[in-house]
């Protein structure tokens, strides 16, 4: 089913950046959407099969198959809104590369999560770069060209770092004359890789992979993107793409976990994901862009994730559930945020007020999306994150907890200082006749996402706890 | 004579780090792509023929020729001027470039890997890390661009370490390299001269918080 996947995005995009009648481009949306509900079914029951030499859907990369069609259907809609509605000046060219991108984008990282190669992860990786600068530079103005510009340069620079941590776990091969880098193979081999270059490798491929993931040192390229791209395409870089990183980073743990050296990598994953929460609270306490401060977000959600991950025991079945619920709630804020933007026509937070006048259903969903993002309960993420504060406790890193409840504390303030501002202060520069009427209609997804986002954290199906406990055992 | 290319792909870094001209930078890299052209057909000796020739193509005709080629082309059209504008001395940078080289050769003796090549390990690490050195402290985006190239051809030769073994890697490389280039260059690049007149980093100073 990937060979019939691969191609079928291929020709659709194809058909997207070729074709300009805007009837056809949109059914082959439609047909793609489709066919992304198709294939992730289809590989949910061939779960644990190989296909086409390179490629195994486990339990977590059809996990988060399933959120990545969750998010890209609704982004896909309100992609179609954006370019109806925003903008005066699309063309049928910009509209077919805008959607051409976002299919490639999605196709890419579907693939990256199924992908049981290294090599082969590495190069849909850099499909994604490519497909999302194309998506950043949509608005073409010098603001968007620096945004895509920082992008492009920083993970061309993280993806030499991920090829040159190939090149060391391929040195750490040499001795066990083992030369099938599947991370099958590695699992099984583990043991007897060169733990010298082991090292290296993780060191290298984790520091590349941060770009994508967003963590700390690697995040600052996502921040100026996610701003910069049109907000439906932000929605998928602050999840999907999100994930793409982390899944690559996860596996090449689960080898590290099969050595000795799993304390040493949760070293370095904690000292990474400390400075990450770190840096968010310090931008998250005082910044003035809306966007921003969503993306910003996200490096705080990622930062807990690998923190869970690197606690270990509950904590890693916590960490797949926060990066699954993450996926569900972040979009959310991003796509909501077009309707801010048609209200005020802003993205600072000094030009913004008063928002439950003005549009009520989309104040409230923010409102509720605020409190998911900043996982109090009901949301959802609370039980996830809450799981990883036990495992925290459990692993006996307590200073580290009380440091991250801290921080996590004062992200909640300066979060909430801005949404409350939009929400209740009144702005008396508006010029109220201009504000546009809003459509509830345009909330319903985003309602149902959030919705979506509860109802698995708190009475979880059967099947979607089978797939967290088979994604778990990975890690040893 | 492996050695003798590969050390003087060490010192052509020592003259890049006390170039002042642009034009000094684009021979180093057409000279560095010949280098790695010898290095090699000397060193992939086992590897089929046919993927040798495509190793070796790119080496001469991506890395020698149409990448310099091209920056060469970008800075006529966009009329940058021809200094280098680094932010630090030449002399603290030459010491540095030292430093790096000298720290390599360091760290590598403390390896104990009998499967190492440590004249491969130790200019390629050299190189990698005058290349990062190179994007921090140059002024223009041009010379970023050119930091990052030297960086690919420290990453080149450490697949080469490996390539016989492993010859899929050394191709993922090459793939590397064309990707970037033609995304970095091709597509980009060019914009950027579209919409400012003198590339110089400080025009794309204003995202922030």
């Amino acid at each position: 089913m990937i060979g019939i996947f691969l191609t079928g995005a291929l020709i659709i995009s194809l058909g997207l950046f070729f074709n300009r009648n805007k009837f056809i481009n949109y059914s082959l949306l439609v047909v793609f959407s489709a066919l992304l509900v198709v294939f992730s079914l289809v590989e949910y029951n061939q779960i644990n099969i190989t296909e086409l030499e390179f490629f195994k859907p486990d339990a977590i990369g059809v996990l988060l198959l399933f959120a990545l069609c969750l998010v890209s259907i609704p982004v896909i809609i309100h992609g179609y809104r954006y370019i109806e509605k925003h903008n005066v000046d699309e063309t049928p060219k910009s509209r077919g590369l805008f959607f051409g991108a976002m299919v490639v984008l999605i196709s890419a990282c579907s693939i990256v999560l199924l992908s049981g190669h290294i090599a082969v992860t590495w190069i849909f990786i850099e499909i994604t770069t490519l497909s999302a600068s194309a998506l950043i530079y949509h608005h073409r103005n010098l603001r968007a060209l620096e945004g895509v510009w920082k992008y492009v340069f920083i993970c061309a620079i993280s993806i030499t770092f991920v090829y040159i941590g190939i090149l060391f776990l391929s040195l750490s091969l040499k001795d066990t004359g083992i030369e099938d880098m599947s991370f099958d193979s590695l699992y099984a081999n583990a043991d007897k890789l060169n733990p010298f270059w082991l090292k290296l490798a993780f060191l290298f491929i984790f520091t590349g992979f941060t770009a994508k993931l967003g963590l700390v040192p690697m995040y600052t390229a996502g921040i100026d993107a996610k701003d910069k791209a049109p907000a439906p395409a932000g929605a998928l870089l602050s999840s999907i793409l999100m994930n793409a990183g982390f899944i690559t980073i996860y596996r090449m743990y689960a080898v590290l976990t099969r050595t000795p050296l799993q304390h040493w990598a949760d070293t370095i994953m904690i000292i990474a994901a400390l400075l990450s929460i770190f840096v968010a609270t310090v931008y998250m306490t005082r910044i003035k862009n809306i966007k921003r401060m969503f993306a910003y977000s996200s490096i705080e959600h990622m930062g807990l994730v690998i923190l869970g991950l690197a606690a270990g025991g509950i904590g890693v079945y916590a960490a797949i559930l926060h990066i699954f619920l993450h996926t569900l709630v972040k979009p959310t804020l991003f796509l909501q945020f077009n309707q801010i933007y048609w209200v005020y026509q802003s993205k600072s937070i000094y030009d913004v007020g008063n928002y439950f006048k003005y549009n009520k259903v989309g104040a409230i969903l923010l409102l509720l999306a605020f409190i998911s993002a900043t996982a109090m309960p009901p949301s959802g993420l609370f039980i996830s994150e809450f799981m990883i504060f036990q495992s925290l406790f459990e692993a006996h890193y307590t200073i580290i907890l009380l440091v991250v409840l801290v921080l996590l504390t004062m992200i909640i303030w300066g979060f909430g200082t801005n949404i409350f501002k939009l929400l209740f202060t009144p702005h008396p520069t508006i010029d109220e006749t201009k504000i546009p009427h809003i459509s509830p209609w345009e909330s319903l997804t985003q309602y149902l996402l959030l919705g979506l986002a509860v109802y698995l954290a708190y009475n979880p199906p059967v099947e979607f706890v089978a797939l967290l406990k088979d994604a778990v055992k990975l890690i040893q | 004579m492996t050695d003798i290319l590969l050390i003087a792909l060490a010192m052509s870094l020592l003259y890049i780090s006390i170039a002042n001209r642009l034009y000094t930078y684009l021979n180093i890299l057409v000279f560095q792509g010949f280098i790695l052209f010898g290095v090699t057909y000397l060193t992939l000796t086992r590897i089929s023929t046919i993927n040798l020739m495509l190793i070796m193509l790119e080496t001469i005709v991506f890395k020698a020729v149409a990448v310099p080629w091209f920056i060469n082309y970008v800075i006529r059209r966009n009329g940058i001027t021809r200094e280098a504008e680094p932010y630090l001395p030449n002399f603290v940078s030459l010491i540095i470039v030292t430093f790096i080289t000298v720290s390599t050769i360091i760290l590598s003796s403390s390896i104990k890997d009998p499967n190492l090549d440590k004249t491969f390990f130790v200019v390629a690490l050299s190189t990698i890390f005058t290349g990062l050195y190179l994007i921090v402290t140059r002024k223009k985006i041009i010379t970023h661009v050119i930091g990052y190239i030297i960086i690919e051809n420290g990453v080149f030769v450490l697949s080469l370490a490996v390539g016989n073994e492993m010859p899929m890697l050394v191709n993922l490389g090459i793939m590397l390299d064309i990707f970037a280039s033609v995304l970095i260059l091709g597509v980009f690049f060019n914009r950027i001269g579209d919409l400012l007149k003198d590339p110089d980093i400080d025009h794309l100073r204003n995202l922030k918080d």
